[in-house]
């Protein structure tokens, strides 16, 4: 049975259809990244999976966590669902190690003893264990990603969402961060991307999706997806993208 | 007519003075618990607590606060209270001041970027616990600043109760004035007395003001 | 005791609260434009590195803002004689408005204008405008759109001020108010209906402003 499993997800905003029936099944381990022209709704999709976004129409569930269009009590599913964002996001008011505990303590209700051991852990498993109790705004922008990727582990999620969490940085932070999300996916985490980065999709994801206009226009495993375009939007963004 | 040296003006304004920092500090503290509740209720999720506190607002910030003075002095006679000036003066303020301040407040609150709030819902903070943890201690550092400024507005604001008889620093003015003849000295020190309350807080406010916006 | 509320006790005395919102009106058409100008008149002031005009600028701003506009009223009106100025009831809290609404539009203004690009005005300097020039053409328009929404509030804080030039004896709604509840002794009614008038006034003058500013900032379309 896949972790993550989506049925005839639809969402338009207004008038305007984002989403026009997607089924996608991700099994437990795997790492999946979301490729396509923006506006083609691969963002928009990565945020319904934990209900930043809410659907129209559509099953979502993660872990056995059911999710329909009625639904709005979202805590379950997102107990079970990371997120990195494009624009990190760190609370700017707490430091690294402040921002990872934060959740663990008020929804988990971790024990104070508990909590520090845990932010030290997460910190050092992005290689920012000597960061604690720096500001979001006396790091670096590689940095500060890597902070909201422990903070999301620290909830230990059952899968990880990333939306194109290198897109904000200066080209030479960009390999840091990579770097990080490699080493997760080298550890079985489940990951589902939104990226650009073909080149790292390529080396490390097991199955590329390939949208457009709302909808899977073709998916497969990324020497496929690569050498063997089967259809011509798929060709023509490979090749636009050179 | 009872003759008044320089040094006595001076003094009985500066007795009176202490009612107008009574009366601030009263309205600010009480306009401030107020109007966090009326913040709470502007940003709550049910529609009509939201336009109730929207019409409260509307109808503080719309209105004469002479008129809201009147209002609350008649009103408060007419159930048969005995209202004394600085009873209806200190309510009167503090429901003006929590309009204005809850009013402050939101706009703070709005300008905490969208992304905190996505962050943390993805965290499975529920929405109190988001506010509590996330948004209210950023909004809180944006809110200083304008917080302080508006305090100026209430000192000011005190002068008003003059007209519903509380002695406080215009109202000793209005009688001193009476008694000397010498409108142009009495007011000018009755405003130089304002002025050395009001200005300390307004340098206050935009010094930190200038400060929030280079940290950022 | 339950109080019997009766509204019917202000039957009789429209014309005096129409005259009195008249003279409401006038104050706040007068202190707006007058105190506007003398915004504009300010902040370019304060724009300029002029050795005495902006300190002076600076102080009356500063002493505006931080005293209460009832003492204002007071000073120009029992205060100036004193000085031999002698000032009728409406001409001092219209002067009083006209030089509260100025300090504070001077200060918003200036704002505006701070917030035009260094790059625009350097543009203008490259093609040989005067600074007045500058001022007028490219800063200006700009500057008063940006702070068109603050400017606005700030003309209905003064009109709801006003409403202390009652006790100057400027005969505007408050005054009315005052002489008809010395009249029928029915002084909550009196102050509610009042305060409405007021709520009416403060609706409407926000909708005409941000119509003005339409008018005066929009696009000019082509074709």
């Amino acid at each position: 049975m896949p972790l993550v499993d989506l049925i005839g997800i639809h969402k338009s905003f207004g008038t305007n259809p984002v989403l026009r029936g997607i089924d996608l099944s991700v099994h437990e381990g795997q790492v999946v990244a979301l490729i396509g022209r923006s506006g083609s709704g691969k963002s928009t999709l990565l945020r319904t999976i934990n209900g930043l976004e809410h659907i129209d129409d559509g099953v979502i569930s993660v872990d056995g966590e059911k999710i329909d269009a009625r639904d709005t009590d979202l805590r379950a599913l997102r107990l079970k669902v990371g997120m990195v964002f494009q624009q990190f996001n760190l609370f700017p008011h707490l430091t690294a190690a402040e921002n990872v505990m934060l959740a663990p303590k008020v929804v988990k209700k971790a024990p104070q003893a508990e909590l520090r051991a845990l932010a030290v852990e997460m910190l050092e498993k992005v290689g920012l264990g000597d960061r604690l109790d720096h500001y979001p705004d006396q790091l670096s922008g590689g940095q500060q990603q890597r902070v909201a990727i422990a903070r999301s582990l620290a909830m230990r999620p059952r899968v990880l969402l990333c939306d194109e969490v290198t897109s904000a940085l200066d080209p030479e932070l960009v390999a840091e961060v990579l770097a990080v999300v490699r080493k997760l996916a080298d550890d079985g985490m489940t990951l589902i991307m939104v990226t650009h980065e073909m080149r790292f999709a390529r080396e490390v994801c097991d199955q590329l999706v390939f949208m457009h206009q709302g909808r899977i226009h073709e998916s497969g495993p990324p020497e496929q997806v690569f050498s063997a375009p089967q259809t011509e939007e798929l060709r023509q963004f490979l090749g636009g993208i050179g | 007519m009872v003759e008044f040296a320089f040094s006595d003006i001076v003094w009985n304004l500066l007795l009176a003075l202490r009612w107008t920092a009574l009366l601030s500090v009263v309205a600010f503290i009480g306009g401030g618990a107020v109007g966090l509740l009326v913040l709470l209720a502007r940003l709550s999720s049910r529609r009509w607590l939201r336009r109730l506190t929207r019409g409260y607002i509307e109808v503080f910030q719309g209105t004469p606060l002479l008129m809201q003075l009147f209002l609350t002095f008649f009103g408060l006679s007419l159930v048969g209270l005995d209202v004394p000036a600085w009873l209806a003066a200190g309510l009167a303020l503090t429901l003006f001041t929590s309009a204005f301040l809850a009013e402050i407040w939101r706009g703070c609150v709005e300008a905490v970027p969208r992304g905190q709030w996505e962050a943390s819902s993805s965290l499975a903070l529920t929405y109190l616990e988001q506010m509590r943890w996330v948004i209210l201690p950023q909004a809180l550092r944006l809110a200083v600043a304008p917080t302080i400024g508006f305090s100026v507005q209430v000192v000011k604001g005190t002068a008003v109760t003059s007209i519903i008889g509380f002695v406080e620093l215009t109202k000793a003015g209005t009688m001193i004035t009476n008694a000397t003849f010498q409108p142009f000295l009495v007011y000018g020190l009755v405003a130089l007395f304002y002025f050395l309350l009001c200005f300390p807080l307004s340098l206050c406010a935009k010094s930190l003001e200038r400060k929030f916006h280079a940290a950022r | 005791m339950a109080y019997q509320f009766d509204f019917s006790s202000l039957s009789g005395y429209g014309d005096l609260l129409a005259k009195g919102a008249g003279l409401t009106v006038s104050l706040t058409v007068v202190g707006g434009l007058a105190g506007v100008a003398i915004g504009i008149a300010g902040a370019w002031a304060r724009s300029r590195p002029v050795p005495v005009l902006a300190p002076v600028v600076a102080a009356y701003v500063e002493v505006i803002r931080n005293t209460p506009f009832l003492v204002q009223l007071f000073f120009l009106f029992f205060g100036l004689p004193a000085l031999g100025i002698k000032l009728g009831e409406f001409q001092a809290a219209a002067l009083a408005m006209v030089v509260n609404l100025g300090a504070y539009s001077t200060e918003i203004i200036r704002a505006g204008v701070q917030s035009i690009p260094r790059g625009q005005i350097e543009a203008a300097m490259s093609l040989a405008m005067t600074p007045l020039q500058i001022f007028r053409h490219v800063v200006l328009i700009p500057a008063l759109k940006k702070i068109w929404p603050a400017l606005s509030s700030q003309v209905v804080i003064v009109m709801l001020g006003s409403s202390v030039c009652s006790q100057i004896a400027a005969e505007e709604l408050t005054f009315a108010a005052n002489f008809i509840q010395s009249r029928n002794f029915r002084a909550f009614e009196v102050y509610f209906v009042v305060t409405a008038l007021y709520l009416a006034l403060s609706i409407l003058l926000r909708w005409l402003l941000s119509r003005l500013g339409q008018a005066l900032f929009e696009r000019r379309r082509h074709g």
